[in-house]
């Protein structure tokens, strides 16, 4: 799933300056489990807009609040056309993909970041979530026992740990995990360590043109009915 | 063929002896000359550290032509953290017109010890393929392919961590350099000789020529802040309580005395085919560890 923080209390405050009527939409998937833009985020924080516009006693925003059960599919947007009919701006606490989605549907209708959209990931445990894929268009976890060297190790390398590691640990961070260890470690429970001899040439960034985009193949998955 | 006066020494069987200097932060290279000056008659060859723990300086390019024009023989330390292979090819190519043909591959520092946060991490490559790469230069065409006008050659080696913790995967990255065509390697930092032994016994089957990395250590201090900052540098504790015995002051002449202590038994007991002096701040010692260990002035 893709992971995000709220933005600074101040720094939404700032944004919607401009604008009177702002909707606070929500995002019913990613954003709801990472914490950052669900429906009970929705809710917190228009209690706390409307209360620092209270305490001000200057305000001139009114709120509304919906949240969507996907922010990214047009499919979904189109529940937003009767809620946006009356409002000044959108406050998106969908990821950027959310956000340019709106965008996207709506060109007259200016849409707001509430959350900065950081990694992909899962969650750890209660609270902490964990970056695990940077999306590089060459997936290599076959090789490097199910752990990501391109996510999980600071440099990104592909033909061992770097000297910096010690006791178990990244050089950049003491507090995180070394993923060269990690993966040695893991291919040699699998008897795989002659995964880790091989030589990985340099990545291919071209797999990775920008935007990207996917069509549909007709038959790639179709379980064995290609030809 | 031989490609540099430093590989020549090496294939001669001398003791070769290295050490590296770390240019300034800034335009004024009045300290970086004359540390070039000083060990240039001394030792075999001197790297120039390339950005060391990623804090911005003089290049060690740069430095490396100095290093020329003053008479001595440069080392090109090139890690892969700032430039992509565009770049490294390009500054590969520069440093052989220039007559710069030892090159030390490294990785690099993570971005995140150093002193510009912020920056983008290059990492288009890392050392194995950094290797690689200049081998492929070597064959006449760039990364891609397309034909070079003008062939450049290279003695190229990397590093090698023989005492870090988790060893083993260490020693597979090394093989890999090995296949990758790594001539030499200079060491992190050895404190413990009863590791190099151990790797030694194991890195002969191997046919490349190993310096052993000599950090001089200045204090007790320093000795622990380096096992908690500076990546690959494992101090061990006997040193430490060595430096930590001595009175105040006297820290650097004690570390003088363990580097050479070090380096005369690498060097009487045959262990290696030669040392690594990394002074880390305190170029200006070198001739006194050389003279320590009894190994004054290699003949240039
Ligand atoms: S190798 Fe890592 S970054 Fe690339 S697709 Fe697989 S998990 Fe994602
Ligand atoms: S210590 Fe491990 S995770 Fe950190 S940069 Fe080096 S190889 Fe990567």
């Amino acid at each position: 799933m893709i992971v995000a923080e709220q933005k600074p209390f101040e720094e939404i405050k700032q944004m919607i300056s401009p604008y009177g009527r702002v909707l606070i939409l929500g995002c019913g998937t990613c954003m709801t489990v990472c914490d950052a833009g669900g429906e009970r985020e929705v809710s917190f924080l228009h209690s706390a807009l409307r209360l620092a516009q209270t305490k001000s006693g200057n305000g001139t925003h009114s709120f509304s609040e919906y949240t969507l059960k996907r922010q990214c599919d047009p499919e979904f947007l189109d529940l937003l056309v009767d809620k946006i009919a009356d409002v000044d701006v959108v406050l998106s606490l969908g990821c950027g993909i959310g956000v340019q989605a709106i965008a996207e549907r709506f060109p007259d209708l200016p849409v707001l970041p509430g959350v900065n959209t950081s990694f992909m990931g899962m969650t750890k445990e209660s609270g902490v979530w964990d970056e695990r894929c940077a999306a590089c268009g060459d997936c290599r976890l076959d090789e490097t026992a199910g752990i990501c060297p391109i996510t999980r190790c600071t440099k990104g390398i592909l033909n061992g740990p770097c000297a910096g590691t010690k006791n178990g640990k990244c050089e950049a961070n003491k507090d995180m995990d070394c993923a060269w260890i990690l993966i040695y470690q893991r291919l040699e429970t699998l008897h795989q360590l002659e995964r880790m001899r091989r030589y990985y040439p340099p990545r291919n960034f071209r797999t990775i043109p920008r935007p990207k985009r996917i069509l549909r193949q007709a038959s790639i998955n179709a379980g064995g009915s290609d030809d | 063929m031989i490609n540099s006066l430093f590989e020549e020494k090496l294939s001669s069987g001398e003791f070769v002896v290295t050490t590296e200097v770390g240019p300034a932060k800034g335009a004024d290279t009045a300290d970086l000359v004359h540390h070039i000056d000083l060990l240039k008659d001394r030792v075999d060859a001197i790297n120039v550290t390339d950005h060391q723990s990623s804090v911005m300086r003089f290049p060690s390019l740069g430095g490396c032509l100095l290093v020329k024009e003053h008479g001595g023989e440069p080392i090109l330390q090139m890690t892969c953290r700032d430039r992509n292979r565009l770049a490294l090819q390009a500054d590969l190519l520069l440093a052989y017109s220039r007559g710069i043909t030892n090159v030390l591959c490294l990785t690099g520092d993570s971005i995140d010890v150093g002193d510009h946060k912020e920056a983008k991490p290059v990492f288009d490559l890392d050392s194995v393929q950094l290797l690689k790469m200049i081998r492929t230069l070597e064959s006449g065409t760039d990364i891609e392919g397309n034909e070079l006008k003008g062939v450049p050659r290279f003695y190229i080696g990397a590093s090698v961590h023989p005492e870090a913790d988790f060893v083993e995967p260490q020693l597979i990255k090394f093989e890999k350099k090995v296949s990758a065509g790594a001539q030499f390697f200079q060491t992190q930092g050895i404190f413990d000789l009863a590791s190099l032994r151990r790797f030694m016994q194991y890195a002969a089957q191997f046919n490349v020529k190993i310096l052993a990395g000599i950090i001089v250590l200045a204090s007790a201090r320093m000795a622990r802040y380096m096992n908690d900052n500076v990546p690959g540098i494992i101090v061990s504790q006997a040193i430490i309580d060595e430096l930590a015995d001595v009175e105040k002051g006297k820290g650097l002449q004690k570390g003088i005395e363990i580097a050479a202590r070090l380096i005369k038994t690498i060097k009487d007991e045959n262990l290696c085919h030669g040392v690594h002096i990394m002074a880390v701040g305190n170029e200006g010692v070198v001739p006194d560890i050389l003279e320590a260990a009894e190994l004054v002035s290699v003949s240039p």
